[in-house]
């Protein structure tokens, strides 16, 4: 897509030794960028006149255990004006360094990045808010990571019904 | 001193307290106002959202909102099933919608699959789509006009969403959760009444539209409660990441359906409604126009209805149909595959977006070349909508708070996942 | 009855007590709103027009948990939501009833994971459990006319 490969000279151009990885896949063209430059990247395609990526869909972070680095967060961006789509990767090596927050940039980011931080535990230098949203306060751990486990009950069939029954919590009354 | 309402006895805390207390990182203005937690069972907040707000006297002067009572692992357990098992997981997310996250999750599939529907198949989830959107807006109509004290349009909703979930029933075998769009294509071919039983709720549908705009659109006690009620301007509003009617009803051109056509969306002639109003009532008008748009893609879609397989060919994804297990090896074996393994989908990660009537539903599927998905992310439009919560309800009276939650027509299932 | 034969026509009407009293109840339930997820919609179709549930008495639906005695469960229960049910149910005043709505209500429905409490009978006694992914609202009110079955031949003995 030409609006595309254009995005990703104009991030040459500006910060050469940023981009460490350009994939093409099904028609949609992701950068994988270096997480120190992210806040300039994302200015830069927000505030530059044939780019003009003014729309932060989306961010999401996926885990990669076993392989290294563990962790990656992707951004997703549309223009209202071009109608072009990008995708912005930073691999993540520890989570609890984390990349820096979008916040100053974009007002939704900050509720964006709660839900990764309480998800999967990737840390955003700069969000003052991250907190428990979508679990109790007092839980412990980051469910969506690889090595948290799923949390399966044994299913109470009538041939152990009474075992599992006996295992179950009742109330009271 | 600030006194904690909600509670069973009324305690006399100082600002850190409260803080701690509250734990929701909210600034507290001032210690001489109210913190009020209209709690997750609520009448008109929609689902089970609790959001504290801090009152002076009745105005809002902060709010924040505290989600996950509905908190399901989606997204986790769908990385222990295969992708049609995961598939009957995506219904309950947006329940008013079902059918708008079913297209959305498969269309990921498809992609990450490199496949494309069938013409007809395309044809019939454009059909079904628009009818998922009108049945929508009528569920957001009746909850809406209940929470202004609306009632009888709660009702008369309501009938109309009856004989859309009869054609429901009739496609798919069940009147919400269908499961229906299948990655390839979808469980079977519509039945010989679809056709004539969507035309007739075509042929009555508009009169009753006309009913409710009746009821509704110049009635001055419903113009009063949503006029210069949530203003957001058409900047702001994409800062804060709102899509759906919320955006258009600001004055901002973004439809899915127009931005980024999927199903040959870009065939269709049909407007997408807009105002520059930017307040409840504005968002109002957008969705109900909307319907009327809706009713326009169906009918040109009933007319260019083609004939033809509704699933693609590809035996590895889709399987095939029972009556050719009695003839053919391969077909057996695919049967077998499918049921007990699943398709194995490559290597790789997609991003596919729809126009759900709240906004843009976008699903993220990353496949490791295995029956299961690695990981499946929904960008849902209720959560990110909801963040403009606090900015919207500034300033505002109370009541005023619940009109605005109506008019941004959040879904708690969609929020929370 | 033996007693209104011989007093004829004064208007006397003899009835057993528990008989009254269960008639009583099943008659004007008034259920919580406690709609969480899916299955509140089909509790709000219930409601609606179609399938009237004000025909038995559930005209009402109150969202004080003071003021109600039948708490349906609509919908799956969450660990962050589970407390906030128990303490919804301890605020109902006797008698009260729970009907569990769905499958996630039941047993925890396609939701086997660490965020949803597997049947809500964990933490409140449940009545009468409606299976379904949402119920039809023929289930619902098939659940509902269970429960007034279950209320009529309650004896004296179960709540004196």
């Amino acid at each position: 897509m030409s609006t595309d490969t254009f995005v990703v000279d104009k991030i040459k151009k500006a910060f050469p030794d940023a981009i460490e990885e350009i994939i093409d896949f099904r028609g949609e063209q992701t950068v994988v960028i270096n997480g120190k430059h992210l806040q300039k990247i994302v200015k830069l395609l927000r505030d530059d006149e044939t780019l003009r990526f003014d729309f932060l869909t989306d961010i999401c972070a996926d885990d990669y255990l076993p392989e290294t680095p563990r962790f990656a967060v992707n951004y997703h961006f549309y223009s209202t004006k071009t109608k072009a789509f990008v995708r912005l990767r930073v691999m993540v090596e520890d989570p609890d360094k984390g990349v820096d927050t979008l916040g100053e940039l974009w007002r939704v980011a900050t509720w964006l990045e709660m839900e990764v931080w309480d998800l999967m535990g990737i840390n955003f230098k700069g969000n003052g808010a991250l907190r428990r949203l979508f679990l109790p306060e007092d839980w412990q751990g980051h469910p969506l990571r690889k090595d948290y486990p799923l949390g399966y009950e044994e299913v109470q069939f009538s041939f152990n019904w009474r075992e599992v029954g006996e295992r179950k919590p009742h109330p009271q009354d | 001193m600030t006194v904690a309402a909600g509670s069973d006895t009324i305690q006399e805390l100082t600002v850190e307290e409260m803080r701690a207390k509250v734990g929701t990182g909210m600034e507290i203005e001032s210690e001489e106002n109210m913190l009020l937690s209209m709690g997750p069972q609520h009448p008109s907040t929609h689902g089970v959202l609790r959001l504290l707000v801090e009152l002076d006297g009745e105005t809002v002067v902060n709010m924040a909102p505290d989600i996950g009572f509905l908190h399901t692992g989606v997204e986790k357990s769908m990385e222990s099933k295969t992708y049609t098992k995961a598939l009957v997981m995506t219904d309950r997310l947006d329940y008013l919608s079902p059918m708008g996250n079913n297209l959305a999750y498969v269309m990921a599939v498809e992609k990450l699959l490199g496949v494309e529907c069938t013409p007809r198949g395309k044809v019939i989830r454009v059909i079904l789509a628009e009818l998922t959107r009108i049945q929508s807006h009528l569920v957001w109509l009746a909850t809406h006009a209940l929470d202004l004290a609306a009632m009888s349009v709660f009702l008369y909703c309501f009938r109309e969403r009856e004989y859309l979930l009869d054609v429901f029933e009739m496609v798919s075998g069940q009147r919400m959760m269908g499961s229906f769009f299948r990655p390839g294509g979808m469980w079977r071919d519509v039945p010989e009444e679809f056709v004539p039983a969507v035309e007739q709720f075509l042929d009555f549908f508009p009169s009753r539209i006309a009913d409710y705009e009746a009821l509704l659109k110049n009635n001055p006690i419903w113009l009063s409660r949503t006029k210069d009620i949530g203003y957001i301007s058409g900047e702001d509003a994409v800062q804060w990441g709102l899509t759906g009617a919320s955006l258009r009803g600001s004055g901002v051109d973004w439809d899915i359906r127009r931005a980024k056509p999927y199903l040959d969306y870009d065939k269709y002639d049909f407007e997408v409604p807009l105002s520059t109003d930017g307040d409840v009532y504005a968002r109002y008008r957008c969705r109900m126009q909307e319907m009327h748009e809706s009713m326009k893609i169906i009918r040109q879609a009933l007319d260019r209805l083609p004939e033809g397989p509704v699933n693609i060919a590809d035996r590895k994804i889709v399987p095939p149909p029972r009556s050719e297990l009695g003839q053919s090896m391969e077909a057996v074996i695919h049967h077998f595959k499918l049921w007990t393994e699943g398709f194995k989908a490559p290597e790789g990660y997609v991003y596919h977006s729809i126009e759900s009537p709240r906004g843009e539903l976008g699903c993220y599927v990353r496949g490791d070349g295995g029956p299961k998905p690695a990981r499946v992310h929904f960008r849902t439009p209720s959560y990110v909508n909801l963040a403009s919560l606090p900015f919207l309800s500034k300033g505002t009276f109370i009541a005023d708070v619940v009109a605005i939650i109506g008019s941004i027509d959040i879904v708690l299932g969609e929020i929370d996942r | 009855m033996g007693i209104e034969q011989k007093l004829g026509d004064m208007g006397v009407v003899t009835y057993r007590l528990e008989d009254l009293v269960n008639w009583g109840r099943t008659n004007a339930m008034w259920p919580m709103l406690f709609g969480l997820a899916c299955c509140a919609i089909e509790m709000m179709a219930t409601q609606a027009a179609h399938y009237d549930a004000s025909r038995f008495g559930m005209e009402l639906m109150r969202p004080s948990p003071r003021q109600s005695d039948l708490m349906i469960v609509a919908g799956r229960v969450s660990r962050k939501m589970a407390p906030v049910l128990r303490r919804l149910y301890d605020q109902m005043p006797d008698p009260k009833w729970v009907i569990a709505m769905g499958d996630c209500a039941s047993c925890g429905g396609i939701f086997n994971n660490y965020a949803i409490v597997q049947g809500v009978d964990e933490i409140v006694p449940v009545d009468v459990y409606v299976a379904g992914c949402p119920p039809r609202p023929e289930a619902l009110i098939d659940g509902i006319m269970t429960l007034h079955e279950k209320i009529r031949n309650e004896g004296l003995k179960d709540w004196a």
